[in-house]
């Protein structure tokens, strides 16, 4: 007996028991790999690494590119106005007075209108076809659809709001300003074109965005988390505005700060129906000017050197106030982000 | 049967080399005016047609864009509606020479009911586009139209929201009438307006003046009769009430000729001739004075001296009037001036 135990203590002792893993993946194909085809292939790994970062790195160069160019570009027009550019109201190429405050109100006016038009006609549609659709197949039929708008040119939705929208305004508007003179935002000649057309024709533009990002993310939330409340006893609607759409809160910000971003940049559609006049009004209904119009319109005659260096400025400008609303987009969706939220 | 394959082949390569040289022609570039697009495209085509070696390339960017390519020197020559100024002229490298090719002109456009053409004072324009004259039935523009019914509404004024040689032609002209004018906004391509809508382009304004009752615009007179705009006459410096045609805007530009300075930039605004339209002006070409290219300098001055010939009769069917003979005598003697190749 001892015997035994001592074979197998002294067995032990030469030859002890390891526990061995079976060899993985990698380790079987450097195992029967050749050295050289390992150096190549650590070599091609290597260059794959750098490619993509080199890609990802170039993005961040060419925007880096941009807004150096935009400042040095704009080195005249800075150091002739300084800070006071940002709040002069005059925009005078010929006697060289040049002040972006009015572009900078119809370009966040605009936007705020368009938001706040787009954002419940957004959601509400985006909830009713994530939630409250019962056929699939209908629901499917209109995201499709609404998902083609996104794809319309920017100039076409300028000229149906050319032709459509601003006859209408000018009709509806009149006698609501006729009637309504005495409240500041709704006074004063209505022309048609102005700062409330050019926001309802922003609206129609962002919304698609709204709709299809906000399915995709209320789709996304789990379905224990609607039948929890379901079983709880919440009704549809509770279930909706107390358990899903706060679930999907950070993706559903992260697409109005999408239509946000496209909505500052706006152009061609926004210069055919907002009138061009940089003035600062507090009617809705008075035309206004935007920083891109600004940019499309003068860019291309403006001769003079302090001229050029304003309209760079401006662009300056543009590109900064977009680089803030959307820093502190990401910061919000991360500050609400927690837990198991629902990714942008 | 192989030297017969050879010989095709050195004759297909003998063919290719003949294409290529000549394709290896001279090909000159130029920038600026969209106004006079229409024609300088059609006078290029002609002349490639007399000229199958020479293609002259051009692209319409803007006066502004013409201006700053011809400074650089990056285009071979540059158009404008607006001769350049004395420090942009200080600025380019070799001197640069203007060289008026048509005439253009800028017409009011109205949106009245039951109202054809209207006549307009040179105190009711700038009025109208300084604000002071806010409404239809205002005396300045009921004396200058009697039995016209105007309507007791307020005028829409409507300007180019886009920088162009028109706003430099109509501000030009209103600096002059009008020194209110001078002070308040002065003349450019794009201006300081006191009131009024903006609108991109001809196209824009005239839609804007469709669309809106009670408006007033300025558009090219070209655009205007195509489009058929009810169109305004405007009076001149002698006091006659002239509509914008062809012998008028010729008749402007020849008033301008008596007194024309050596490097033609001369402004034919408010001209003083009894049938002359006060609101016309020159387009010019600029050439430099000094082209190093032998080919190019002698493809552009053969080019000039064609356009001041055969060029000019192409002009009025597309609805811009010629230059007056006297201009295109002075002309001729300019282009002397521009020397070719390294001398």
């Amino acid at each position: 007996m001892t015997d035994r135990r001592a074979l197998a203590a002294a067995r032990l002792a030469v030859r002890p028991i390891v526990r061995v893993a079976p060899p993985s993946a990698p380790e079987r194909v450097r195992a029967t790999t050749p050295p050289h085809a390992i150096r190549r292939r650590r070599l091609a790994d290597g260059a794959f690494r750098l490619t993509s970062l080199a890609f990802a790195l170039s993005v961040l160069v060419i925007t880096g590119a941009i807004a150096i160019e935009l400042f040095v570009r704009s080195a005249p027009a800075r150091h002739a106005f300084g800070w006071s550019f940002l709040s002069t109201s005059t925009w005078d190429p010929v006697f060289s007075h040049f002040g972006a405050l009015p572009f900078i109100y119809g370009t966040l006016a605009t936007t705020f209108i368009a938001l706040a038009i787009a954002v419940p006609l957004g959601l509400g549609a985006a909830v009713c076809l994530a939630e409250l659709m019962p056929h699939r197949g209908v629901a499917d039929a209109l995201t499709f659809l609404i998902e083609l708008l996104v794809a319309v040119p920017s100039v076409v939705y300028g000229l149906v709001g050319v032709f459509v929208l601003v006859p209408i305004m000018r009709e509806f508007g009149t006698p609501i300003a006729n009637t309504l003179s005495f409240i500041p935002f709704l006074a004063g000649p209505v022309y048609g074109v102005g700062l409330l057309t050019a926001g309802i024709v922003l609206a129609v533009m962002i919304v698609p965005f709204i709709i299809a990002l906000g399915r995709e993310v209320l789709l996304a939330v789990p379905q224990s988390q609607r039948e929890g409340a379901l079983a709880l006893g919440a009704t549809r609607w509770e279930t909706v505005r107390h358990v899903v759409v706060p679930y999907a809160r950070s993706g559903i910000m992260g697409a109005i700060f999408l239509a946000l971003a496209r909505a500052l940049g706006e152009t061609m559609a926004v210069t055919m129906v907002i009138g061009n006049r940089p003035e600062i009004a507090t009617s809705l209904f008075a035309p206004a000017h935007t920083m891109a119009a600004v940019l499309a319109n003068e860019f291309a005659e403006a001769t003079s050197d302090i001229h050029l260096a304003a309209l760079v400025e401006v662009g300056l400008v543009l590109f900064g106030i977009t680089l803030v609303v959307n820093a502190v987009a990401r910061l919000m969706i991360l500050g609400v982000r927690g837990g198991d939220e629902v990714r942008a | 049967m192989r030297m017969r394959r050879d010989w095709m082949l050195l004759a297909g390569v003998a063919a290719l080399a003949a294409v290529g040289a000549v394709r290896a022609a001279v090909l000159v570039n130029g920038a600026g005016a969209t106004f006079p697009y229409p024609i300088y495209s059609k006078w290029f085509d002609e002349f490639h047609k007399l000229h199958p070696e020479t293609q002259i390339n051009y692209q319409s960017i803007g006066s502004g864009g013409g201006i700053r390519q011809v400074t650089d020197g990056t285009v071979d020559f540059g158009a404008t509606d607006g001769p350049m100024t004395d420090e942009q002229l200080a600025a380019t490298k070799t001197p640069v020479l203007h060289f008026p090719t048509v005439l253009g002109a800028v017409v009011p456009t109205f949106n009245l009911p039951n109202v054809d053409s209207l006549r307009f004072t040179a105190e009711a324009l700038a009025g109208i586009y300084l604000g002071k004259i806010t409404r239809w039935d205002d005396p300045a523009l009921a004396q200058a139209n009697p039995g016209v019914n105007l309507p007791a509404q307020a005028i829409v004024p409507v300007h180019r929201s886009d920088g162009s040689g028109t706003t430099y032609v109509f501000t030009d002209y209103l600096s002059k009438v009008s020194p209110e004018w001078q002070a308040a906004a002065g003349k450019g391509t794009a201006v300081n307006w006191p009131v009024g809508l903006g609108g991109k382009g001809n196209e824009g304004v005239a839609g804007l003046v469709k669309q809106t009752p009670n408006a007033i615009g300025y558009v090219e007179l070209i655009y205007a009769v195509q489009t058929k705009l009810p169109i305004g006459s405007v009076r001149n410096r002698a006091g006659k009430f002239v509509e914008a045609n062809l012998d008028s805007v010729t008749a402007a530009a020849a008033a301008a000729a008596a007194n024309m300075p050596a490097d033609f930039r001369v402004s034919i605004t408010d001209a003083p001739a009894a049938d002359a339209y006060p609101i016309a002006s020159f387009t010019w070409l600029l050439v430099p004075s000094r082209i190093a290219d032998a080919a190019k300098g002698q493809a552009i001055k053969e080019f000039v001296v064609w356009m001041l010939a055969d060029g000019q009769k192409m002009a009025p069917p597309l609805s811009y009037a010629p230059l007056p003979q006297s201009v295109v005598a002075l002309e001729r003697q300019a282009l002397d001036k521009v020397s070719v190749g390294n001398p």
